[in-house]
């Protein structure tokens, strides 16, 4: 008879400062089963939330500096109540190496069976990856904007300074972005930088 | 990396944002990598954990790593076992121990002479442990920086040289360096062992106290080394030898004080450590304020980072770091793990890269260690230099 604990009652603790990706987490792990799950941001005093808390797994994410913090509870001593394992699986050291690139790290209580806590590990990493994807196209639709504010405000100058329709102007603002193998967006910036200089 | 024997090597190296790895800095961002054909790329990273698995993973090509934690590494003590090199020292000392203002008070209440002598102020310490005691206050909490570390070993050190016991009558904890001065602060914590320029930062917010440098306790450790995996430095000894010349070409410019506004600024940059320059100054000129009250200790010892024999890495000091973990019961005693910690510091691959063996300087201790109590060091019998101190876990 096994006495570990079931998935449901399994306690995971996730650390972690970004309060989407927390919250992220903790919709994949109900999800997955996991019913048994506490967020916690802010990290200082984090040894005595870990006590207070008493987790089975505790994921952490690799920008906090409190990382460290864990090491000293892979330590046999007083201030230490419950041995903590950093999650290795030596057979697998791809799982690893794809947690620390995603950003994220997983403490389990030494001596927990490894099996499921692999498969919380590899649900987290796949939520940092997304997360960090999300991230990405936000900041990618955010400069599209400044782009095309940028390039708006180009026409208008060419608009007003050569007389054109705002085709012909986006037209010659593509032309010259071709012949000097630009893109559109810099060679309005160019426009206005010209325009303010010569005000 | 692209490995060549001739031509531009590109390498990753994490770092932590810590005055001694000024030679890393200076390495980099000025000419003497490129001039070598490297070119490095820097990765400022937040925790000891994280460089650890970087370099363990193969992120980073060479990591600037707490002396202690790249014998653990190879030990495969507290984490998964893989073995590093380690061709360089980056730097010897550069810690200290700061109290807050009450555990100031306090030891001056209980000294017995003049607390700038460790023997002393660890005798007051033991003083106002067992005055606390007594009173059924909560033990003093004092901080360090990572379980494998010189601030953790030279804490207990230190106050188990005036009969306090480490793990019974303080809480030893570990904080992130950046967040020292603030738990001193707040009162979370009554005094921590850091590295520059966190004492500092402490004493300048008037909420710190510096009681020790570092060399106070031990006269000659070696903090911060350049590890590579061992696997790695086997596969690529010319790129490791040219590393090897550059970082010890950037030591000696540290090293050298007409320098010292030029390297200041580049190790305080904001893209490396982002402090005062001024900060990082006072710290390579070893001059330190001390306290609110403006007084200043002065010592050459306080953070060597480059000439003196500082930049040959020396198994003796592998072995005193290995005993101190034997000592507080982080690792076991056997031969095997003797020359498993001290092979890890490889003085030959130094020399051979630089072209000569660095003499010790004519001031450095007998053992090579100079810690200020105790029997010297004896690397061959650690059995019996640990037999000397009644207070250990081992």
């Amino acid at each position: 008879m096994s006495s570990a604990p079931a998935d449901a009652a399994l306690k995971i603790l996730v650390i972690d400062k970004d309060p989407i990706r927390r919250a992220i987490l903790d919709a994949g792990l109900h999800e997955a089963g996991f019913a048994n799950v506490i967020l916690l941001g802010e990290t200082s005093g984090l040894l005595n939330h870990i006590y207070r808390i008493d987790p089975d797994v505790i994921l952490i994410d690799l920008e906090n500096p409190s990382r460290d913090v864990l090491e000293q509870m892979f330590q046999v001593s007083r201030v230490v109540r419950r041995p903590i394992a950093m999650f290795v699986d030596q057979s697998d050291r791809e799982t690893t190496r794809a947690a620390v690139e995603a950003g994220v790290s997983a403490y389990i209580v030494d001596g927990l069976k490894q099996g499921r806590v692999k498969d919380i590990l590899e649900l987290c990493i796949s939520r940092f990856n997304a997360v960090a994807r999300l991230q990405d196209e936000l900041d990618r639709a955010k400069s599209a904007l400044e782009e095309r504010k940028t390039i708006d405000r180009a026409k208008g100058i060419l608009m007003q300074a050569k007389g054109l329709s705002e085709e012909q102007a986006y037209a010659l603002l593509r032309k010259t972005a071709m012949n000097e193998k630009r893109k559109i967006a810099e060679v309005a910036q160019a426009v206005i930088t010209a325009s303010e200089l010569l005000k | 990396m692209t490995a060549r024997t001739t031509g531009t090597a590109r390498l990753t190296i994490g770092f932590i944002p810590l005055a001694d790895a000024a030679a890393l800095i200076v390495a980099t961002d000025r000419s003497f990598a490129a001039e070598e054909g490297l070119e490095i790329d820097l990765v400022r990273e937040v925790s000891w954990s994280n460089v650890r698995d970087k370099l363990n993973i193969g992120l980073f090509d060479a990591a600037h790593l707490l002396a202690p934690l790249a014998i653990a590494s190879s030990l495969g003590i507290g984490h998964v076992k893989v073995p590093l090199t380690v061709p360089f020292n980056l730097a010897l000392n550069g810690n200290a121990i700061t109290v807050s203002p009450a555990l100031w008070t306090a030891l001056s209440a209980a000294r017995d002479g003049d607390l700038a002598d460790p023997a002393v102020s660890a005798r007051a310490l033991a003083g106002v442990v067992a005055a606390r005691k007594a009173r059924r206050l909560p033990p003093l909490t004092l901080a360090m920086t990572f379980p494998f570390s010189n601030h953790n070993y030279q804490l207990r050190f230190w106050m188990a040289a005036g009969g306090v016991v480490p793990d019974d009558d303080v809480q030893l904890v570990v904080l992130p360096p950046p967040y020292m001065a603030e738990s001193l602060g707040n009162g979370h914590v009554d005094g921590f062992c850091v590295g520059a320029p966190w004492n500092s930062a402490a004493v300048d917010l008037g909420i710190g106290h510096i009681l020790h440098f570092g060399s106070e306790i031990v006269a000659r450790a070696v903090e911060k080394v350049l590890a590579v995996r061992r696997d790695w430095a086997e596969e690529h000894p010319d790129v490791l030898a040219r590393l090897v010349r550059a970082l010890d070409r950037a030591a000696s410019f540290v090293a050298d004080t007409a320098n010292r506004e030029e390297v200041a600024a580049l190790v305080a940059a904001p893209r490396r450590l982002n402090v005062a320059p001024e900060i990082v100054r006072r710290t390579l000129d070893g001059r330190l304020r001390l306290a609110a009250d403006g007084s200043i200790r002065a010592s050459d010892r306080y953070l060597v980072v480059g000439g003196r024999g500082a930049n040959r890495p020396d198994p003796v000091q592998a072995a005193w770091a290995y005993a101190q973990m034997v000592r507080w019961g982080q690792a076991a005693l056997s031969p095997e793990l003797l020359a498993a910690a001290t092979d890890v510091f490889r003085p030959e691959l130094y020399e051979a890269a630089v072209g000569a063996s660095a003499r010790a300087p004519e001031d450095a201790p007998a053992d090579g260690i100079g810690a200020f109590a105790g029997p010297l060091f004896d690397p061959h019998d650690i059995a019996a230099h640990l037999a000397a101190w009644p207070i250990r876990r081992a």
